[in-house]
């Protein structure tokens, strides 16, 4: 089971310290969190993890390997990442989008085989977007098409899997439905890491957080220990009020 | 997607690429009828007819295929790589690159073969820098390589206009042909159509890796794409194809526009179809501009890049129309 390591790890966002290197790894049956008020580097974190940027400094390692050592479809194979935003030059399909997932374990000759749409068709049932198969994408509304991009990494069915604010336009259903979807894949095996904006949402779904601040530091744990009330206020600039609901804290930003 | 479903549209495609070219050899001044055309193929059929047809007309129609199968193949290239269905090998100033490598060689008194490989080096030229400073240190953006593909494209035609000024009359008649596009001078459809085979056997094994790509660089990385090695190679397999195009036949316009885009409505943007059926698509569609070149103000003929430019503005028009 292949574990993501960073190693010694800086991000390289343009005239920003170093801040403190990031160490840690995510290992199969965690879900992961990145927390960060706009700016902070959340989606730069992801990227570079996904060996799609270079880092300054430190490397990423996919089991005992560094990410730069290992070819793009080897990466794609075990670690599949979920955009913030997508960009849809020609028109296709709901079903067509999903089965690219299958890309990276194809041959270059071989045809998508009956095998691979039934796994397609099987995630976009997941996602509550089968009926939607045969539609074009350019003309779903933004929750929909996030589900269809959610349904993409099922198909890829990668170990690794990394996310961009997955709840990005989805509606609270379809929000809880997604994180549940998660805990159950991290239930069987995957290792989940993601970038959030709803810090509740972290409250509740994650069992590690990384706290990026704008300014390069970051500190990261375990989610009890992470969910401290005046840390929560540094990083976000703004105050909080807590309450507790269902067995998780909430937080509230207080009106000032 | 089963193969023979993906089969079945190439078929059709290659039936009418067969009908174009029988009814082009069979149409001209001295009109053949259909049974006198087929009778040349079988070998019962007088010797001028034979001389007429596979010495006069099907050179030109089997160049006219050709060179509008690699249009039509270059430009969805093109397309995909800048994401893009306005790119086109025309608009994006390249054809022009070769009119002036062409017109130049002429004015130095080179002929034949220097001529072509001369504008094959003008076409080069030229998406190099378009390409190049479209580019710049980000991405190729859309308005702005279009923006550069129309800058370079009038630069060119400053150029063409100098050459034409300074040009021995007796030289005008030639070189206008290059401005145009006109498969009657086309000397030899061969490597045309040896270069329109390799590039579709070429493409075949990356089509899916194209479909990706079709997504963005960013998520074709994230699927297993090795993107640089692929949109390079895309990038000088358009041009070559381009190239050859060009020096087959001048620089006939909005083939590459046209065809991908009416194939893209009917049959989706698997590239594993397109692209094989942009090669007959174009072939057809340019067999057909061509006849009708020949046939318009018979027995007078017009450049075939008359017919594609009447074709193809209105239908860039309406693309750039209905695009957000």
């Amino acid at each position: 089971m292949s574990t993501l390591q960073a190693c010694q790890l800086v991000i390289d966002i343009p005239g920003r310290p170093d801040g403190n290197p990031l160490e840690f790894s995510v290992a199969a049956g965690q879900i992961w969190g990145v927390l960060g008020p706009n700016g902070a580097g959340k989606t730069t974190l992801l990227h570079t993890l996904a060996g799609l940027r270079p880092s300054r400094n430190g490397d990423v390692r996919l089991g005992a390997q560094r990410l730069n050592d290992l070819g793009r479809r080897e990466i794609a194979r075990q670690l599949g990442l979920v955009f913030q935003d997508r960009q849809d030059g020609f028109p296709a399909t709901v079903l067509e989008t999903a089965l690219i997932g299958r890309h990276p374990w194809l041959s270059p000759w071989q045809m998508e085989t009956g095998d691979d749409l039934a796994r397609a068709e099987a995630a976009l049932q997941a996602l509550d977007v089968g009926h939607l198969r045969d539609r074009l994408v350019s003309t779903l509304s933004g929750g929909e098409r996030q589900r269809v991009a959610i349904a993409t990494i099922l198909t890829q069915a990668p170990a690794i899997w990394l996310l961009d604010e997955p709840t990005n336009h989805l509606d609270l259903h379809h929000q809880v439905a997604v994180m549940k979807l998660l805990k159950q894949q991290a239930a069987g095996g995957k290792a989940v890491f993601m970038c959030l904006h709803d810090l509740n949402l972290a409250a509740r779904w994650c069992d590690h957080l990384l706290l990026l601040y704008p300014d390069g530091e970051a500190c990261w744990g375990p989610a009890e220990a992470m969910l401290v009330p005046s840390v929560l206020e540094k990083l976000y600039g703004q105050k909080l009020m807590t309450v507790e609901a269902d067995g998780a804290p909430v937080f509230v930003p207080a009106r000032e | 997607m089963p193969a023979s479903k993906a089969l079945r549209p190439l078929l059709w495609l290659a039936l009418a690429g067969l009908a174009a070219m029988v009814l082009s050899v069979s149409v001209g001044s001295a009109g053949l009828t259909l049974a006198d055309t087929l009778a040349v193929f079988t070998g019962g059929s007088s010797e001028l007819n034979r001389t007429l047809v596979l010495e006069l007309r099907l050179p030109r129609t089997l160049a006219a295929f050709a060179t509008g199968g690699l249009l039509a193949v270059a430009g969805a290239l093109m397309q995909v790589l800048l994401r893009n269905p306005l790119a086109d090998p025309y608009v994006l100033g390249l054809s022009g690159g070769a009119a002036v490598g062409a017109l130049l060689s002429m004015l130095l008194g080179l002929a034949g073969a220097l001529v072509g490989a001369s504008a094959f080096g003008g076409a080069l030229l030229s998406t190099l820098m378009v390409f190049g400073l479209a580019h710049g240190t980000g991405s190729w953006t859309p308005s702005r390589l279009l923006l550069t593909g129309v800058v370079v494209a009038a630069g060119w035609g400053a150029i063409i206009t100098l050459l034409l000024a300074v040009a021995p009359t007796r030289e005008l008649p030639g070189m206008l042909y290059w401005l145009m596009g006109d498969v009657a001078y086309a000397r030899t459809p061969w490597p045309a159509f040896v270069m329109l085979v390799l590039a579709c056997l070429l493409v075949l094994p990356v089509g899916r890796s194209l479909n990706v790509l079709a997504r963005g660089p960013m998520q074709a990385a994230a699927l297993g794409v090795n993107v640089r090695p692929l949109e390079w190679s895309i990038y000088i397999g358009a041009s070559l194809l381009t190239a050859t195009a060009v020096t087959t036949a001048g620089s006939i316009g909005f083939v590459g526009l046209v065809v991908p885009h009416m194939l893209r409505l009917v049959l989706g943007n698997d590239q594993r179809i397109i692209l094989p059926a942009c090669a007959l698509g174009g072939g057809v569609l340019l067999v057909l501009a061509d006849t009708l070149a020949r046939v318009v103000i018979a027995p007078e003929q017009l450049p075939v890049g008359v017919i594609t430019a009447l074709l193809g503005v209105p239908a860039f028009l309406y693309l750039l129309y209905r695009s957000r």
